[in-house]
């Protein structure tokens, strides 16, 4: 039997599905972050030229690379509805821009703690800094794109359009440390494997997949929140339990 | 372009078109900017007159072995910056940060006086993106101190002898 792919690309039955997948992405998100952190802060061993310092990169590598990643993934759904008309790509590239945004800026946030006592500057006009600054502000101007203009279809357009152009930026991120000199250092982990104390990478992938599975629940969380607001008009969206009761759903 | 085509396939070729012209300006951008994109310039890069003259700009290279001199003052160091190929020194008063170290990456922000002494306005210390314990970074040492030594061996005493494991 052929499944059905585009049956939850309709709002209708991806409300559900989704509904059912945000438990288990909260929970392992959860867990992950108490033992990534634990492992992070108390395990690892200190480093032998940064000593306790090194510590922020348990924030610092996962929040960044999930800062491009969501981009691209927030930039896929975009160009989805855009291409393709379709309802849900585009409140998935809605609902993907405030965590991407957020990520951004704990990237930015926690490379200035670590500059501070490593390099002895909180922000210097580099390639590879300036680059995820210019991310951040894709990601606001997204956001204050979309909320700009009142008829959510041709927000969606506009915004696509942005998103779409924007993500040139993500390979300029990921690149700058090679193309130009640069005071951030190079990439620890690279496509050909990595230098990294066994221990140490260990906690860095378990804080990654601790900050995927935190974004797939709050995306998931927030394009339920917008399927709701903008399909209130629909039949469908009366008979979910709970929501009828609601005077807005009547209207 | 067809005009049989459907229009989400137009919408296709139109974000695609959007897209690599999009690509193809940043990228000449980029490339026009070659150079003012660089944090800092390299001490052969000085010597090949392409840094500006009488402004401030960065020096990027490492701090060479035995070359830091504390004043009397206790806040005025001097040190060579060098690339393993040309070498600039470097005057600086102020507090260095902890990552300074002989043989280690800094970016030095000042103007080169006359006799080609650059007086620093900041010094910032770049660290590279390994991260090991103490441990493995002292047996990394000793191993290549080793290698070192067995190498100097090997070109004394020739022929070459089997090595024994000791």
């Amino acid at each position: 039997m052929a499944i059905n792919w585009f049956k939850y690309a309709a709002p209708t039955t991806f409300y559900g599905l989704a509904g059912k997948m945000i438990p288990w992405f909260a929970v392992s998100a959860a867990l992950l972050f108490c033992a990534g952190l634990y492992i992070g802060f108390f395990v690892a061993p200190v480093d032998a030229q940064q000593g306790e310092f090194y510590r922020i990169i348990f924030i610092h590598v996962p929040t960044s690379i999930l800062s491009m990643f969501l981009y691209l993934i927030m930039a896929g759904y975009a160009a989805l509805g855009l291409v393709f008309n379709t309802r849900l790509s585009s409140m998935m590239a809605s609902a993907i821009a405030p965590t991407g945004a957020l990520f951004a800026f704990i990237s930015l946030w926690t490379g200035a703690l670590w500059g501070k006592p490593m390099w002895g500057a909180w922000w210097m006009w580099d390639a590879r800094l300036t680059s995820e600054l210019i991310l951040l502000f894709l990601y606001l101007g997204f956001i204050a794109l979309h909320a700009s203009i009142d008829d959510p279809r041709r927000a969606d357009r506009a915004a696509a359009l942005l998103a779409i152009v924007g993500s040139v930026n993500v390979p300029i991120i990921y690149f700058s440390v090679q193309w130009w000199n640069t005071l951030h250092q190079g990439s620890t982990i690279k496509f050909s494997g990595t230098t990294m104390h066994v221990v140490m990478q260990q906690a860095l992938l378990i804080m990654l997949l601790a900050c995927w599975s935190y974004a797939f629940a709050v995306v998931l969380a927030r394009v339920r929140s917008i399927i709701l607001e903008r399909e209130r008009n629909t039949t469908w969206i009366t008979q979910i339990p709970g929501v009828a009761e609601f005077p807005e759903a009547k209207r | 372009m067809k005009n049989n085509m459907k229009p989400r396939q137009k919408r296709f070729v139109f974000i695609a078109v959007v897209v690599a012209g999009v690509a193809l300006a940043v990228g000449l951008v980029l490339y026009a900017l070659k150079g003012n994109v660089n944090l800092y310039f390299t001490p052969t890069q000085i010597f090949n007159n392409e840094a500006p003259h009488g402004r401030s700009f960065r020096i990027g290279g490492l701090v060479q072995e035995g070359s830091v001199k504390r004043e009397p003052d206790g806040l005025t160091v001097s040190f060579v910056i060098t690339d393993t190929h040309k070498s600039i020194p470097v005057v600086y008063k102020g507090i260095l940060p902890d990552l300074f170290k002989e043989g280690k990456s800094v970016v030095v922000q000042g103007k080169v006086e006359a006799g080609g002494v650059m007086r620093a306005e900041e010094v910032l210390a770049k660290h590279d993106e390994n991260y090991m314990p103490a441990e493995a970074a002292d047996a990394l040492k000793k191993a290549e101190a080793a290698n070192a030594a067995d190498k100097a061996a090997l070109s004394a005493s020739a022929p070459v002898a089997v090595p024994v494991a000791k």
